[in-house]
Protein backbone atom coordinates (compact mmCIF):
# COMPACT_ATOMS: atom_id res chain seq x y z
CA UNK A 1 0.00 0.00 0.00
CA UNK A 2 1.93 3.29 -1.17
CA UNK A 3 2.12 5.74 1.99
CA UNK A 4 -0.73 8.37 1.97
CA UNK A 5 0.56 11.78 1.69
CA UNK A 6 -1.16 15.03 3.14
CA UNK A 7 -3.18 17.03 1.65
CA UNK A 8 -3.23 20.24 3.92
CA UNK A 9 -0.26 21.92 4.34
CA UNK A 10 0.71 23.00 8.54
CA UNK A 11 2.36 26.24 7.07
CA UNK A 12 0.33 29.17 5.61
CA UNK A 13 2.06 32.73 5.07
CA UNK A 14 0.34 35.59 6.57
CA UNK A 15 2.41 37.96 5.04
CA UNK A 16 3.54 41.27 6.00
CA UNK A 17 6.95 43.00 6.15
CA UNK A 18 9.04 44.26 9.23
CA UNK A 19 11.53 46.94 9.59
CA UNK A 20 14.03 47.91 12.38
CA UNK A 21 16.76 50.94 12.48
CA UNK A 22 19.19 51.38 15.54
CA UNK A 23 20.47 55.17 16.17
CA UNK A 24 23.20 55.55 18.70
CA UNK A 25 20.10 56.37 21.73
CA UNK A 26 17.21 55.20 20.28
CA UNK A 27 15.84 51.77 18.07
CA UNK A 28 12.73 52.37 15.79
CA UNK A 29 10.39 48.92 14.58
CA UNK A 30 7.78 49.09 12.61
CA UNK A 31 5.67 46.26 10.79
CA UNK A 32 2.57 46.69 8.45
CA UNK A 33 -0.97 45.68 9.87
CA UNK A 34 -2.32 43.88 6.97
CA UNK A 35 -3.27 39.65 7.94
CA UNK A 36 -3.30 38.14 4.50
CA UNK A 37 -3.82 34.28 3.41
CA UNK A 38 -3.60 33.49 -0.32
CA UNK A 39 -5.17 36.61 -2.03
CA UNK A 40 -7.63 37.29 0.45
CA UNK A 41 -7.16 39.79 3.38
CA UNK A 42 -8.04 38.44 6.54
CA UNK A 43 -7.70 41.78 8.58
CA UNK A 44 -6.53 45.33 8.32
CA UNK A 45 -5.79 45.73 11.80
CA UNK A 46 -3.35 43.16 13.17
CA UNK A 47 -0.41 44.24 15.12
CA UNK A 48 3.00 42.08 14.83
CA UNK A 49 4.92 43.71 16.59
CA UNK A 50 5.51 42.42 20.77
CA UNK A 51 7.17 44.23 23.51
CA UNK A 52 9.21 41.14 25.03
CA UNK A 53 10.93 43.55 27.57
CA UNK A 54 11.37 47.16 28.85
CA UNK A 55 13.95 47.22 25.98
CA UNK A 56 13.10 44.58 23.94
CA UNK A 57 10.92 44.79 21.38
CA UNK A 58 10.12 42.07 18.64
CA UNK A 59 8.41 42.31 15.44
CA UNK A 60 7.53 39.19 13.47
CA UNK A 61 6.09 38.09 9.92
CA UNK A 62 5.33 34.91 8.55
CA UNK A 63 3.06 32.29 9.63
CA UNK A 64 0.88 34.24 12.27
CA UNK A 65 -0.04 30.97 14.38
CA UNK A 66 3.78 29.72 15.03
CA UNK A 67 4.26 33.80 15.46
CA UNK A 68 1.80 34.31 18.27
CA UNK A 69 3.13 30.63 19.93
CA UNK A 70 6.87 32.11 19.58
CA UNK A 71 5.66 35.62 21.30
CA UNK A 72 3.82 33.64 23.84
CA UNK A 73 6.84 31.55 24.92
CA UNK A 74 8.99 33.99 24.72
CA UNK A 75 7.05 36.44 27.17
CA UNK A 76 6.57 33.18 29.54
CA UNK A 77 10.70 32.91 29.47
CA UNK A 78 10.65 36.09 30.26
CA UNK A 79 8.72 35.86 33.75
CA UNK A 80 10.30 32.95 34.35
CA UNK A 81 13.94 35.08 34.46
CA UNK A 82 12.34 38.20 36.18
CA UNK A 83 11.32 35.60 38.84
CA UNK A 84 14.78 34.25 39.46
CA UNK A 85 16.75 37.22 38.48
CA UNK A 86 14.68 40.05 40.08
CA UNK A 87 15.62 41.72 36.77
CA UNK A 88 14.33 42.82 33.06
CA UNK A 89 16.44 40.62 30.34
CA UNK A 90 18.46 42.74 28.74
CA UNK A 91 18.61 42.70 24.68
CA UNK A 92 21.43 41.22 23.65
CA UNK A 93 19.98 38.41 26.20
CA UNK A 94 16.84 38.14 24.98
CA UNK A 95 18.16 37.86 21.43
CA UNK A 96 20.54 34.56 22.56
CA UNK A 97 17.40 33.24 24.12
CA UNK A 98 15.02 33.97 20.63
CA UNK A 99 17.63 32.17 18.68
CA UNK A 100 17.96 28.92 21.10
CA UNK A 101 13.60 28.83 20.95
CA UNK A 102 13.84 29.12 17.20
CA UNK A 103 16.72 26.30 16.91
CA UNK A 104 14.65 23.97 19.07
CA UNK A 105 12.33 23.54 16.33
CA UNK A 106 14.72 22.96 13.87
CA UNK A 107 13.26 20.11 12.13
CA UNK A 108 9.12 21.77 12.41
CA UNK A 109 10.57 25.10 12.47
CA UNK A 110 8.48 28.03 13.64
CA UNK A 111 7.57 29.79 10.38
CA UNK A 112 8.61 33.40 11.65
CA UNK A 113 10.79 35.91 10.13
CA UNK A 114 11.77 37.83 12.96
CA UNK A 115 13.59 41.45 13.80
CA UNK A 116 14.21 42.06 17.83
CA UNK A 117 15.11 45.68 18.56
CA UNK A 118 16.23 47.32 21.75
CA UNK A 119 18.73 49.12 24.00
CA UNK A 120 21.59 47.33 25.16
CA UNK A 121 22.76 47.82 28.41
CA UNK A 122 25.11 51.03 27.22
CA UNK A 123 21.61 52.44 26.36
CA UNK A 124 22.66 52.13 22.52
CA UNK A 125 20.31 51.21 19.78
CA UNK A 126 20.74 47.45 18.81
CA UNK A 127 18.90 45.26 15.90
CA UNK A 128 19.52 41.77 15.30
CA UNK A 129 18.02 40.08 12.32
CA UNK A 130 16.79 36.34 12.67
CA UNK A 131 16.12 33.58 9.53
CA UNK A 132 13.58 30.98 10.61
CA UNK A 133 15.36 28.61 12.41
CA UNK A 134 18.15 30.92 14.73
CA UNK A 135 20.60 32.11 12.53
CA UNK A 136 20.72 35.48 13.70
CA UNK A 137 23.16 38.45 13.34
CA UNK A 138 23.71 42.51 15.58
CA UNK A 139 23.01 44.37 12.33
CA UNK A 140 22.39 48.32 12.30
CA UNK A 141 19.23 47.60 10.76
CA UNK A 142 17.05 45.08 9.25
CA UNK A 143 14.14 43.90 6.84
CA UNK A 144 12.44 41.02 7.12
CA UNK A 145 8.75 39.49 5.72
CA UNK A 146 7.36 39.63 2.30
CA UNK A 147 8.34 43.16 1.61
CA UNK A 148 12.31 42.90 2.51
CA UNK A 149 13.67 42.12 -1.21
CA UNK A 150 12.08 45.83 -1.84
CA UNK A 151 13.00 47.38 1.63
CA UNK A 152 16.31 46.15 2.04
CA UNK A 153 18.33 47.55 -0.64
CA UNK A 154 16.68 50.93 0.21
CA UNK A 155 18.25 50.88 3.62
CA UNK A 156 21.39 49.97 2.22
CA UNK A 157 21.77 52.51 -0.20
CA UNK A 158 20.23 54.76 2.52
CA UNK A 159 21.98 53.78 5.93
CA UNK A 160 24.77 51.45 4.61
CA UNK A 161 27.03 50.22 7.58
CA UNK A 162 30.71 50.26 7.51
CA UNK A 163 32.37 47.20 7.16
CA UNK A 164 32.35 45.25 10.26
CA UNK A 165 36.13 44.22 9.23
CA UNK A 166 37.72 47.77 9.27
CA UNK A 167 39.97 48.92 12.27
CA UNK A 168 39.47 50.60 14.20
CA UNK A 169 35.82 49.02 14.95
CA UNK A 170 33.54 51.69 13.76
CA UNK A 171 29.78 51.81 14.99
CA UNK A 172 26.98 50.15 12.65
CA UNK A 173 24.18 52.30 14.16
CA UNK A 174 22.99 55.06 11.94
CA UNK A 175 24.43 58.52 12.71
CA UNK A 176 20.65 59.86 11.86
CA UNK A 177 18.32 61.72 14.67
CA UNK A 178 14.51 59.79 15.74
CA UNK A 179 12.81 61.79 13.59
CA UNK A 180 14.77 61.15 10.72
CA UNK A 181 14.91 57.65 11.03
CA UNK A 182 11.02 57.21 11.75
CA UNK A 183 10.81 59.31 8.52
CA UNK A 184 12.85 57.11 6.53
CA UNK A 185 10.62 53.83 7.99
CA UNK A 186 7.62 56.03 6.76
CA UNK A 187 8.82 56.47 3.06
CA UNK A 188 9.87 53.06 2.93
CA UNK A 189 6.80 51.32 4.23
CA UNK A 190 4.58 53.69 1.26
CA UNK A 191 7.00 52.42 -1.30
CA UNK A 192 6.87 48.40 -0.42
CA UNK A 193 3.47 49.25 -0.24
CA UNK A 194 2.87 49.93 -3.92
CA UNK A 195 4.79 46.68 -5.33
CA UNK A 196 4.14 44.45 -2.19
CA UNK A 197 0.46 43.18 -2.29
CA UNK A 198 0.90 41.68 1.20
CA UNK A 199 2.22 44.73 2.99
CA UNK A 200 -0.11 47.35 3.14
CA UNK A 201 -3.10 48.89 5.11
CA UNK A 202 -1.86 50.66 7.72
CA UNK A 203 1.74 51.18 9.76
CA UNK A 204 2.85 50.54 12.97
CA UNK A 205 5.90 52.49 14.60
CA UNK A 206 7.60 51.76 17.70
CA UNK A 207 10.27 53.79 18.85
CA UNK A 208 12.29 52.65 22.08
CA UNK A 209 14.76 55.54 24.18
CA UNK A 210 16.38 56.40 27.21
CA UNK A 211 12.43 58.40 28.16
CA UNK A 212 10.70 55.06 27.41
CA UNK A 213 8.52 53.61 24.67
CA UNK A 214 6.60 55.37 21.86
CA UNK A 215 4.03 54.29 19.54
CA UNK A 216 2.76 56.15 16.26
CA UNK A 217 0.48 55.17 13.09
CA UNK A 218 0.50 55.55 9.81
CA UNK A 219 -2.36 55.20 6.87
CA UNK A 220 -0.69 53.17 3.98
CA UNK A 221 -2.73 52.36 1.08
CA UNK A 222 -5.31 49.45 1.31
CA UNK A 223 -5.36 47.87 -2.10
CA UNK B 1 -7.75 -10.27 2.49
CA UNK B 2 -6.82 -13.40 4.48
CA UNK B 3 -6.74 -13.76 8.56
CA UNK B 4 -3.42 -14.15 9.51
CA UNK B 5 -3.88 -14.53 13.15
CA UNK B 6 -6.69 -15.67 15.29
CA UNK B 7 -5.77 -13.29 18.68
CA UNK B 8 -8.20 -11.03 19.61
CA UNK B 9 -6.79 -7.38 19.22
CA UNK B 10 -9.13 -4.51 20.48
CA UNK B 11 -6.86 -2.21 18.58
CA UNK B 12 -8.18 -0.51 15.28
CA UNK B 13 -8.38 -2.15 12.07
CA UNK B 14 -5.25 -0.38 11.25
CA UNK B 15 -3.16 -2.02 14.01
CA UNK B 16 -3.81 -5.10 11.99
CA UNK B 17 -1.59 -4.57 8.86
CA UNK B 18 1.30 -5.36 11.04
CA UNK B 19 4.26 -2.51 11.77
CA UNK B 20 3.63 -0.04 8.83
CA UNK B 21 0.10 0.82 9.97
CA UNK B 22 -1.88 3.37 7.90
CA UNK B 23 -2.14 6.74 10.27
CA UNK B 24 -5.38 7.09 11.59
CA UNK B 25 -5.00 10.83 11.11
CA UNK B 26 -7.39 13.32 9.62
CA UNK B 27 -6.86 13.42 5.71
CA UNK B 28 -9.73 14.84 4.43
CA UNK B 29 -12.77 16.11 5.51
CA UNK B 30 -16.35 14.09 4.80
CA UNK B 31 -19.10 15.78 5.97
CA UNK B 32 -18.57 19.12 5.87
CA UNK B 33 -20.56 22.90 6.84
CA UNK B 34 -20.18 25.99 4.53
CA UNK B 35 -19.66 29.60 5.44
CA UNK B 36 -20.38 31.62 8.87
CA UNK B 37 -20.70 35.37 8.97
CA UNK B 38 -20.41 37.73 11.71
CA UNK B 39 -20.45 40.99 12.54
CA UNK B 40 -20.54 43.42 15.39
CA UNK B 41 -23.49 45.87 15.88
CA UNK B 42 -25.00 48.50 18.94
CA UNK B 43 -25.71 45.43 21.08
CA UNK B 44 -23.54 42.45 20.31
CA UNK B 45 -22.89 40.05 17.91
CA UNK B 46 -25.00 38.81 14.96
CA UNK B 47 -24.48 35.70 13.13
CA UNK B 48 -25.41 33.66 10.58
CA UNK B 49 -24.86 30.21 9.23
CA UNK B 50 -27.30 28.18 6.78
CA UNK B 51 -28.53 24.43 7.85
CA UNK B 52 -26.64 22.16 5.51
CA UNK B 53 -23.94 19.81 5.77
CA UNK B 54 -22.51 18.91 2.73
CA UNK B 55 -21.08 15.09 1.87
CA UNK B 56 -18.88 15.71 -0.44
CA UNK B 57 -21.28 16.86 -3.74
CA UNK B 58 -24.45 15.68 -1.81
CA UNK B 59 -26.55 18.32 0.39
CA UNK B 60 -26.85 14.78 2.55
CA UNK B 61 -27.99 17.09 5.73
CA UNK B 62 -30.85 20.03 5.84
CA UNK B 63 -31.19 20.66 9.47
CA UNK B 64 -27.59 21.06 11.32
CA UNK B 65 -27.33 23.78 13.59
CA UNK B 66 -23.74 25.47 13.15
CA UNK B 67 -24.41 27.87 15.69
CA UNK B 68 -24.12 26.74 19.44
CA UNK B 69 -24.23 29.28 22.43
CA UNK B 70 -21.11 28.52 24.58
CA UNK B 71 -21.47 29.01 28.68
CA UNK B 72 -23.08 32.55 29.68
CA UNK B 73 -21.04 34.77 27.06
CA UNK B 74 -19.96 33.55 23.77
CA UNK B 75 -21.44 32.02 20.71
CA UNK B 76 -19.43 29.89 18.19
CA UNK B 77 -20.38 28.94 14.75
CA UNK B 78 -18.06 26.46 12.84
CA UNK B 79 -17.85 25.58 9.30
CA UNK B 80 -15.88 22.40 7.76
CA UNK B 81 -16.02 18.88 8.93
CA UNK B 82 -19.23 18.28 11.36
CA UNK B 83 -17.90 15.80 13.55
CA UNK B 84 -14.90 17.79 14.28
CA UNK B 85 -17.33 20.22 15.60
CA UNK B 86 -18.85 18.52 17.93
CA UNK B 87 -15.42 17.07 19.15
CA UNK B 88 -15.01 20.46 20.16
CA UNK B 89 -18.23 21.39 21.38
CA UNK B 90 -17.33 18.27 23.87
CA UNK B 91 -14.16 19.91 24.37
CA UNK B 92 -15.68 23.25 25.28
CA UNK B 93 -18.36 21.68 27.63
CA UNK B 94 -15.93 20.02 29.70
CA UNK B 95 -14.25 23.55 29.96
CA UNK B 96 -17.53 25.48 30.89
CA UNK B 97 -18.36 22.71 33.16
CA UNK B 98 -15.13 22.85 35.06
CA UNK B 99 -15.70 26.63 35.04
CA UNK B 100 -19.02 26.80 36.55
CA UNK B 101 -17.76 24.13 39.49
CA UNK B 102 -15.22 26.83 40.85
CA UNK B 103 -19.17 28.37 41.74
CA UNK B 104 -16.79 31.82 42.67
CA UNK B 105 -19.05 33.95 40.53
CA UNK B 106 -16.74 33.81 37.75
CA UNK B 107 -17.05 32.97 33.84
CA UNK B 108 -15.13 32.23 31.09
CA UNK B 109 -15.76 35.46 28.25
CA UNK B 110 -15.56 35.36 24.85
CA UNK B 111 -12.14 36.32 24.86
CA UNK B 112 -10.89 33.10 26.78
CA UNK B 113 -13.22 30.63 24.64
CA UNK B 114 -11.14 31.97 21.55
CA UNK B 115 -7.59 31.63 23.68
CA UNK B 116 -8.88 28.15 24.21
CA UNK B 117 -9.84 27.27 21.16
CA UNK B 118 -7.07 28.82 19.30
CA UNK B 119 -4.90 26.52 21.51
CA UNK B 120 -6.42 23.63 20.84
CA UNK B 121 -6.87 23.76 16.91
CA UNK B 122 -2.82 25.19 16.95
CA UNK B 123 -1.74 22.24 18.90
CA UNK B 124 -3.68 19.77 16.90
CA UNK B 125 -1.72 21.07 13.77
CA UNK B 126 1.07 20.63 15.65
CA UNK B 127 0.41 16.87 15.86
CA UNK B 128 -0.32 16.78 12.51
CA UNK B 129 -3.66 16.02 13.04
CA UNK B 130 -6.02 18.69 12.97
CA UNK B 131 -10.05 19.96 13.80
CA UNK B 132 -10.73 20.42 9.79
CA UNK B 133 -12.95 23.88 11.14
CA UNK B 134 -12.93 27.55 10.94
CA UNK B 135 -14.55 28.92 13.56
CA UNK B 136 -16.40 32.18 14.52
CA UNK B 137 -16.16 32.96 18.16
CA UNK B 138 -18.49 36.14 19.06
CA UNK B 139 -20.09 37.65 22.71
CA UNK B 140 -20.32 40.07 25.02
CA UNK B 141 -18.84 40.59 28.63
CA UNK B 142 -19.36 43.60 30.73
CA UNK B 143 -20.23 45.82 27.76
CA UNK B 144 -17.07 44.53 25.33
CA UNK B 145 -18.17 43.41 22.65
CA UNK B 146 -15.31 40.56 20.74
CA UNK B 147 -15.76 38.77 17.50
CA UNK B 148 -13.05 36.46 16.73
CA UNK B 149 -12.22 33.44 14.14
CA UNK B 150 -9.77 30.42 14.45
CA UNK B 151 -8.70 28.34 11.49
CA UNK B 152 -7.75 24.73 11.03
CA UNK B 153 -3.97 25.66 11.36
CA UNK B 154 -4.32 28.01 14.09
CA UNK B 155 -4.39 31.37 12.40
CA UNK B 156 -6.58 33.64 14.61
CA UNK B 157 -7.18 37.21 14.44
CA UNK B 158 -10.63 39.82 15.76
CA UNK B 159 -12.14 42.12 13.65
CA UNK B 160 -15.69 43.79 13.57
CA UNK B 161 -16.39 41.50 10.49
CA UNK B 162 -15.45 38.01 9.97
CA UNK B 163 -16.64 35.54 7.45
CA UNK B 164 -15.25 31.73 6.74
CA UNK B 165 -14.68 29.77 3.67
CA UNK B 166 -16.98 31.44 0.80
CA UNK B 167 -17.43 33.82 3.33
CA UNK B 168 -14.42 35.68 2.98
CA UNK B 169 -14.41 35.82 -0.68
CA UNK B 170 -18.14 36.91 -1.11
CA UNK B 171 -19.41 38.49 1.90
CA UNK B 172 -16.37 40.33 3.73
CA UNK B 173 -16.19 42.91 0.81
CA UNK B 174 -19.77 43.51 0.87
CA UNK B 175 -18.95 44.14 4.85
CA UNK B 176 -16.21 46.31 3.98
CA UNK B 177 -18.22 48.40 2.11
CA UNK B 178 -21.08 48.83 4.68
CA UNK B 179 -20.37 47.96 8.21
CA UNK B 180 -20.20 51.01 10.24
CA UNK B 181 -20.14 51.32 14.27
CA UNK B 182 -23.78 51.32 16.11
CA UNK B 183 -25.21 49.23 13.42
CA UNK B 184 -29.07 49.00 14.80
CA UNK B 185 -30.16 45.30 15.16
CA UNK B 186 -32.23 45.62 11.83
CA UNK B 187 -29.75 46.62 9.87
CA UNK B 188 -27.29 44.49 11.41
CA UNK B 189 -29.86 41.75 10.32
CA UNK B 190 -30.34 43.04 6.77
CA UNK B 191 -26.75 43.12 5.97
CA UNK B 192 -26.14 39.84 6.82
CA UNK B 193 -29.20 38.70 4.45
CA UNK B 194 -27.51 40.83 2.05
CA UNK B 195 -24.13 38.66 2.25
CA UNK B 196 -25.97 35.60 3.04
CA UNK B 197 -27.89 35.95 -0.36
CA UNK B 198 -25.21 36.33 -2.67
CA UNK B 199 -23.06 33.14 -1.16
CA UNK B 200 -26.41 31.24 -1.55
CA UNK B 201 -27.08 32.72 -5.22
CA UNK B 202 -22.77 31.39 -6.22
CA UNK B 203 -22.00 28.63 -3.53
CA UNK B 204 -23.33 25.41 -4.22
CA UNK B 205 -22.77 23.86 -0.88
CA UNK B 206 -25.32 26.70 0.80
CA UNK B 207 -28.77 25.62 1.17
CA UNK B 208 -31.65 28.22 1.36
CA UNK B 209 -32.14 27.63 5.06
CA UNK B 210 -30.60 29.66 7.44
CA UNK B 211 -30.23 30.88 11.09
CA UNK B 212 -29.03 33.83 12.78
CA UNK B 213 -28.17 34.15 16.13
CA UNK B 214 -27.80 36.78 18.41
CA UNK B 215 -25.73 37.71 21.27
CA UNK B 216 -25.68 40.59 24.00
CA UNK B 217 -25.06 41.08 27.46
CA UNK B 218 -28.71 39.52 28.08
CA UNK B 219 -27.58 36.79 26.52
CA UNK B 220 -27.60 34.32 22.90
CA UNK B 221 -31.17 33.60 21.30
CA UNK B 222 -30.79 31.87 17.85
CA UNK B 223 -33.47 32.38 14.99
CA UNK B 224 -35.85 29.85 14.07
CA UNK B 225 -34.73 28.28 10.68
CA UNK B 226 -36.30 30.53 7.77
CA UNK B 227 -35.23 31.10 3.92
CA UNK B 228 -34.24 34.22 2.06
CA UNK B 229 -36.45 35.89 -0.93
CA UNK B 230 -34.78 35.38 -4.13
CA UNK B 231 -35.34 36.23 -7.42
CA UNK B 232 -34.43 33.95 -10.73
CA UNK B 233 -36.92 36.10 -12.96
CA UNK B 234 -33.85 37.37 -15.30
CA UNK B 235 -35.19 37.03 -18.81
CA UNK B 236 -31.40 35.67 -19.47
CA UNK B 237 -32.61 32.36 -17.73
CA UNK B 238 -36.06 32.21 -19.93
CA UNK B 239 -35.45 30.29 -23.44
CA UNK B 240 -31.62 29.90 -22.27
CA UNK B 241 -30.51 28.42 -25.65
CA UNK B 242 -31.67 30.99 -27.61
CA UNK B 243 -28.56 31.63 -30.10
CA UNK B 244 -27.24 27.87 -29.68
CA UNK B 245 -29.50 25.77 -30.77
CA UNK B 246 -29.03 21.84 -29.97
CA UNK B 247 -27.24 23.32 -26.71
CA UNK B 248 -29.27 22.54 -23.80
Amino acid sequence: MTKQQANWSPYDNNGGSCVAIAGADYCVIAADTRMSTGYSILTREYSKICKLAEKSVMASSGFQADVKALQKHLAARHLIYQHQHNKHMSCPAMAQLLSNTLYYKRFFPYYAFNVLGGLDSEGKGCVYTYDAVGSYERVGYSAQGSGSTLIMPFLDNQLKSPSPLLLPAQDAVTPLSELEAVDLIKTVFASATERDIYTGDKLEIVVLNADGIRREYMELRKD
Amino acid sequence: MATTMVKENNAGPAQLLGPESASERTLYPYVTGTSVVALKYKDGILMAADMAASYGSTLRYKSVERMKSIGKHSLLGASGEISDFQEILRYLDELILYDNMWDDGNSLGPKEVHSYLTRVMYNRRNKFNPLWNSLVLGGVKNGQKYLGMVSMIGVNFEDNHVATGFGNHLARPILRDEWHENLSFEDGVKLLEKCMRVLLYRDRSAINKLQIAKITEEGVTISQPYALKTFWGFSAFQNPTVGAEGSW
